[in-house]
């Protein structure tokens, strides 16, 4: 995906771009960055609730991430602005990773986001997009298996803040008994049958829940790095159905 | 070599000196002594105090522990070669019930004791349990039992006429592991550090969120000395990632986290260890922040060195030296693989980013080592200020070849026998290495291969 690591700052991207283009596509692509490393952060923290329990550290470091970007996105005001069209064409799988995290708004409609913390920063970006999706993403069984009934969804699987994930992690390593079966959240117990059912149950390897993944056709890739992008590449693409 | 100490040795108590640069150097005329392959991805690698033996862990919770062979005058090349000397079955997969979680039976760190008496303990964990073992050797046999027969039948106790003194006999040799204690229940969170501590007599270990304190003698409890856990977990942001006493203060531990700070306790100040006597963190370079920079900062190893007045660090991209009275900033930093500081977002997708390499000092201190992606590692040798990168593999393991530096290209026109970062195998990763602790002999892990090489001596 991309051959360089994100940068905070856009100047940061001049060299790449070139000086002529950089003060104009240095600011989209930027925001396009970091709303793909936001939804591919989103995404892991949801995959490591596999067989094993997850790596704590891991999810502490991916959290932190995400919670960088969002104070940032804050600060820039961006978590309200509609990504920018103007590449056309935004990858596909961003797309489709967006929509998935948007699924429970779009039955909400005209739910605005609120400003600070908590669910709805998370959504706002891809609100705007959550029509344009709709229209985009193929109908099919893969698809299918994401959507999930109502009241599952409307507890926002997929849109958990942080809080509940470090919520949920806590429930799974109770203090006590009381606490496990008080605080008890199913949603995640169904989180692990929906994946189950788009994952094979592998064992957890180096790259954790992404490795069990039945191969599919590699799409184009830009990337400098596709040989150590395989698993990944096969998430994305199960994602997108190519 | 020129780092070598005399055999027997401790290596406190031998001064540095400079190795001349070339042929002399340690990291030049590094040969493979031996390859041995495990049924299992190996998961950890360590010599004992006087290097003889050598335990690995594997995935599948087994512990394979290696023997030097004795010189043998006969045999000249076979001298110092490892072999199988025991294996065993530490740890089982087990499932908790109350979480509907699995947990693994990967042995996380082995570690050895003193040796105190003609058998060898080990420590082995996995992410729930410690287990202490015991290896010892049995080399005869009694025979001549009055109340049984040769095969063990008993015998009749009104044809015993006469009484007879068992006498010993010698077998083949039979080594023999087996579990004298087991130490559970004390961790809610992944066990990823074991460190003995220099009175021999108590131990720690340490989870994502604490550290507890153990005697070796008592398994129904434990001290909890270190608690990083927030009262309201959603306020969760650091981890503790390795813990390691210090190899003389019986008192002193530090214990590394994710933000890449390291703090150092004195268990005399108080009981539970909450505020560190010291703390140690490198100022962030602000022009190269990314969304990366907490991530690549995560400490995965700490070690200190021999002397004691040193620790290392590990964090993804580099290894740092730290002086112990100065909490500032370390007192070197060496990179590793620097070249993948432009890949650190393919490498977060694929989670590479989170790989824990671990790193380890030489017997004087002089020069570590660490581990690297495609089955590179690194040498640096801190005094002569030169590094080296190796690779473990077995085309290029030839006995008594010598294994050639290997370079990455970074950009531009790519040499004869440099590799581009973009071919590296980002599969074949080395986490686990260990270097013998008197001499220039040290064990690699790649994947389910363990490599012993050895510096070229006479």
């Amino acid at each position: 995906m991309f051959a360089r690591g994100l940068k905070r700052k856009c100047a940061d991207h001049e060299e790449d771009m070139g000086g002529a283009l950089a003060g104009f596509r240095a600011v989209p692509s930027y925001s396009l960055q970091r709303q793909s490393l936001l939804d591919m952060s989103l995404v892991k923290l949801q995959l490591c609730h596999m067989l094993v329990e997850p790596n704590l550290c891991r999810s502490v470091l991916i959290a932190n991430t995400v919670r960088q970007i969002q104070e940032e996105m804050t600060q820039d005001g961006t978590w309200r602005v509609a990504a920018p069209q103007s590449t056309g064409r935004a990858p596909l799988d961003r797309l489709v990773s967006t929509e998935i995290l948007c699924r429970s708004m779009r039955e909400q409609d005209g739910v605005h986001p609120a400003p600070g913390m908590g669910d709805d920063h998370v959504l706002g970006p891809g609100s705007e997009l959550s029509t344009v999706t709709s229209a985009q993403t193929p109908r099919d069984p893969q698809n299918s298996v994401w959507e999930m009934d109502s009241p599952r969804e409307n507890r926002g699987n997929f849109q958990k803040s942080l809080d509940q994930i470090f919520e949920t992690l806590e429930t799974r390593n109770p203090s006590s008994a009381e606490e496990l079966f008080s605080d008890m959240d199913s949603s995640y117990y169904d989180l692990d049958t929906v994946l189950t059912g788009v994952v094979s149950r592998a064992e957890p390897g180096p790259c954790d829940g992404l490795q069990g993944l039945p191969p599919v056709a590699t799409p184009a890739s830009s990337s400098s790095c596709k040989s150590d992008l395989g698993e990944l590449d096969h998430v994305m693409e199960i994602l997108v159905e190519t | 070599g020129s780092l070598q100490s005399p055999p027997g040795r401790r290596p406190r108590s031998c001064r540095l000196r400079a190795p001349a640069p070339g042929p002399s150097s340690p990291f030049f005329g590094i040969n493979c002594l031996c390859i041995s392959l495990t049924a299992d991805i190996i998961s950890t690698v360590e010599f004992n105090y006087s290097g003889d033996l050598l335990a690995t862990g594997d995935k599948g919770g087994r512990v394979v522990i290696f023997q030097r062979e004795q010189e043998n005058k006969s045999r000249p090349h076979s001298r110092g070669e490892y072999n199988v000397y025991s294996t065993f079955q530490s740890h089982e997969p087990e499932f908790d019930y109350l979480k509907s979680l699995e947990i693994e039976e990967k042995i996380n760190k082995i570690r050895w004791l003193p040796q105190q008496n003609a058998a060898h303990f080990l420590l082995s964990t996995n992410d729930k349990t410690i287990k202490l073992w015991k290896i010892s050797e049995r080399d005869k046999r009694a025979e001549g039992y009055n109340l049984k027969d040769e095969d063990g039948r008993l015998r009749d106790p009104f044809r015993i006429t006469a009484l007879r003194v068992p006498i010993l006999k010698p077998m083949d040799l039979m080594v023999e592991a087996s579990p004298r204690r087991i130490f559970a229940n004390a961790h809610t969170y992944h066990i990823n550090s074991i460190s003995v501590n220099s009175d021999h007599e108590t131990y720690l270990s340490a989870d994502d969120l604490r550290i507890n304190l153990w005697h070796l003698e008592i398994t129904d409890r434990s001290f909890n000395i270190v608690d990083m856990k927030p009262a309201n977990m959603e306020e969760l942001a650091e981890v503790i990632t390795a813990a390691e006493f210090h190899p003389h203060q019986c008192n002193v531990l530090v214990y590394s986290s994710s933000k890449g700070t390291v703090r150092l306790c004195d268990m005399r100040s108080s009981a539970l260890c909450d505020r560190h006597s010291k703390f140690f963190e490198e100022p962030e370079d602000p022009s190269s922040r990314s969304f990366f920079s907490e991530i690549i900062s995560s400490i995965s190893d700490v070690k200190f060195s021999h002397s004691g007045r040193y620790m290392m660090t590990r964090d993804y991209l580099s290894v740092k030296v730290w002086d112990l009275n100065m909490e500032s900033r370390p007192v070197e930093t060496h990179q590793v693989h620097e070249y993948l500081r432009s890949k650190l977002c393919s490498l977060y997708e694929n989670d590479c980013i989170f790989d824990k390499f671990e790193c380890c000092w030489n017997g004087s201190d002089s020069a570590i080592m660490t581990g690297s992606y495609n089955n590179f590692f690194r040498m640096f040798d801190r005094n002569a200020r030169r590094d080296v990168t190796l690779e473990a593999s077995r085309e290029n393991s030839k006995p008594r070849a010598s294994l050639k530096p290997r370079k990455v290209c970074t950009g531009g026109k790519r040499k004869k026998d440099e590799i581009s970062v973009d071919s590296l195998d980002f599969n074949k990763k080395i986490l686990h290495t260990a270097w013998h602790p008197l001499e220039n002999i040290i064990a690699v892990a790649a994947t389910n291969n363990l490599y012993i090489f050895q510096d070229k001596v006479n």
